[in-house]
């Protein structure tokens, strides 16, 4: 296999070209914005609860960036959907890494998890779910509001 | 600037000066287009870290023994030879600091501080690193000054019909310009500027990062009243750096870091501070690079900066044109003859970070980001740009490579 192919799989170019919930929600239950100033990536989350106030009923992210940080935020809306925000406010970053599955540097690594960052700040701040002691206080080298 | 007859430089040649290129990226040669970040360093300078280590080296100024002496000898001598690069009047108004970044961070701080106030102005401009930038702005902040910032036209190049209504916020005190843009290699008209400046009443302070590797540096010419530059961007070692000023500005000056060395008596009641340069080279200074330092611009001067710049220049035209067929592509920055040899760009629906990693399959090196000046990539409408740059060991097929790679970008990504 190529390094590019290694790289820039089949399905992450595809999520990439077509990304899965991409766009906005107005009257969102939940919503975060996330940089990553390293390299000028920047996401959007929106959140619709279902009837529950609980349930992830729909995922939307906009925002622009690379391959990787759309890919993986485009398959994260689909991995979330349907379930609750308390399970996905301590979704382990692997359960995405190993969804991705391709090799990535320290630094791409916060391309492909800005996403996901974002998505649990929201839901910290629509229900108050814990952040990850990894973020507690600082939120590392991306910027979350 | 005058025009002197030089030897056109052998990139190919000069190349051979520097072991890094033996290295292969992915088991390709290396193709460095990043120099405007850092520089590699040539045997020459090498070999003068290892010697002095081995044979010279001891903290200087403080002992009397021979080897402290000889070490001195060397510190000083290296200052003698920055100084000079510059055409510093004194070399005792040229400091030695960890880079560019503390140079301006010092004149901010031990300047700043006590000669800004409300009603007074910082100037900068919309193309500043961060590193002329956000010193300015906290200092500003934190005694109250008002912050403005010279934009730019649609070149990239410093609106001076904005000036008057600069001066109208009112005493302006200071303004602080990059001779070279480190993002889009705009050469900015810094005596211009200065020559405004002093009419305001106001110093002068020049980034000249990006410009003394590649450009010939002459304070007494800009009429500038600081200048800071860095080693490592022109084949020195890391963690030293330069400030250049004025001798009546540095004397009047708090002092910047305390402690060792920079004091003439200490009591417990009070202490005085050294004369310069000491007064602001507090503790043990990174002395094995100072000399290193010294090395570099042995090596660049003998190299000669006109035939480095002329050897960028041409460089440039050709990426230019080379690049103007890749599908996509966006150039910013200001035409071929007013420029420095940096070329900032887009390709059309790919992000820079996506650009940069498929050029590094193919073993070759360019910039993606922001390049540490936000401001203007908000001027220009981007998130981020690539940046290739080049130096005296660029040669043309690293350019060719550099085509090649954007082109398999965009077909492998592209929209």
């Amino acid at each position: 296999m190529s390094e590019f192919d290694q790289l820039y799989r089949e399905v992450i170019l595809d999520h990439y070209k077509n990304p899965r919930g991409h766009g906005e929600l107005e009257g969102a239950d939940a919503h975060a914005e996330g940089q990553n100033p390293l390299c000028g990536d920047e996401v959007s989350i929106f959140v619709a609860f279902g009837d529950d106030g609980d349930t992830i009923d729909e995922v939307k992210f906009s925002g622009r960036g690379c391959a990787i940080s759309q890919a993986a935020t485009s398959m994260l809306t689909e991995m979330v959907q349907g379930r609750s925000a308390t399970e996905v406010a301590s979704l382990p970053r692997d359960e995405l890494l190993d969804e991705i599955g391709i090799p990535l540097s320290p630094v791409r690594l916060k391309c492909a998890l800005l996403g996901l960052s974002t998505l649990k700040l929201a839901l910290h701040k629509a229900k108050g779910t814990p952040l990850p002691e990894e973020w507690a206080g600082a939120s590392g080298d991306l910027d979350l509001k | 600037m005058a025009v002197t007859a030089h030897t056109k430089l052998d990139a190919a040649k000069l190349r051979a000066d520097f072991p890094i290129f033996e290295q292969e990226i992915r088991g390709k040669p290396l193709a460095y287009l990043d120099s405007a970040v850092s520089s590699h360093k040539p045997r020459q300078v090498l070999d003068k870290l290892r010697t002095f280590y081995e044979t010279s080296y001891a903290n200087v100024h403080r002992g009397v023994y021979t080897l402290s002496e000889i070490a001195t000898a060397e510190y000083e001598g290296a200052r003698e030879k920055v100084a000079q690069f510059v055409n510093a009047p004194d070399a005792r108004e040229l400091i030695f600091t960890h880079g560019a970044t503390e140079s301006l961070n010092l004149v901010a701080y031990a300047w700043g501080l006590d000669n800004l106030g409300p009603g007074d102005v910082v100037v900068v401009t919309e193309l500043e690193h961060h590193s002329n930038f956000v010193p300015w702005q906290y200092i500003a902040k934190r005694n109250g000054a008002t912050f403005a910032a010279i934009p730019l036209d649609e070149h990239g190049e410093l609106r001076f019909d904005t000036l008057d209504e600069i001066a109208l916020l009112g005493n302006v005190k200071v303004v602080a310009n990059n001779l070279v843009s480190n993002a889009l290699g705009t050469i900015n008209p810094v005596e211009r500027l200065a020559a405004w400046a002093h009419d305001q009443g106001a110093i002068m302070v020049v980034d000249a990062a990006q410009a003394a590797p590649h450009h010939p540096i002459d304070v007494q010419q800009l009429d500038c009243d600081f200048l800071a530059f860095s080693s490592h961007k022109m084949c020195g070692p890391t963690s030293v750096g330069a400030l250049w000023g004025r001798a009546s500005l540095l004397e009047a000056m708090a002092p910047f870091n305390l402690g060792g060395h920079m004091i003439r008596s200490v009591t417990l009641e009070e202490t005085t501070w050294g004369q310069l340069p000491y007064k602001f080279e507090a503790g043990t200074q990174p002395i094995a690079e100072a000399v290193g330092f010294g090395a570099a611009v042995d090596y660049v001067t003998d190299v000669g900066i006109g035939a480095i710049e002329e050897h960028e220049r041409e460089l440039l035209v050709y990426a230019l044109d080379r690049l103007a067929d890749v599908p996509g592509f966006v150039g910013y920055g200001p035409p071929a003859d007013r420029r420095a040899g940096i070329v900032s760009f887009n390709i059309d629906g790919i992000h820079p970070h996506d650009v940069a990693q498929v050029i590094d399959m193919d073993g070759v090196a360019i910039r993606a980001g922001h390049h540490c000046c936000q401001p203007l990539m908000s001027k220009l409408g981007v998130a981020a740009t690539n940046r290739a740059s080049f130096y005296l060991y660029t040669i043309p097929e690293e350019i060719d490579r550099l085509v090649a790679g954007l082109h398999k970008a965009h077909k492998l990504l592209g929209p």
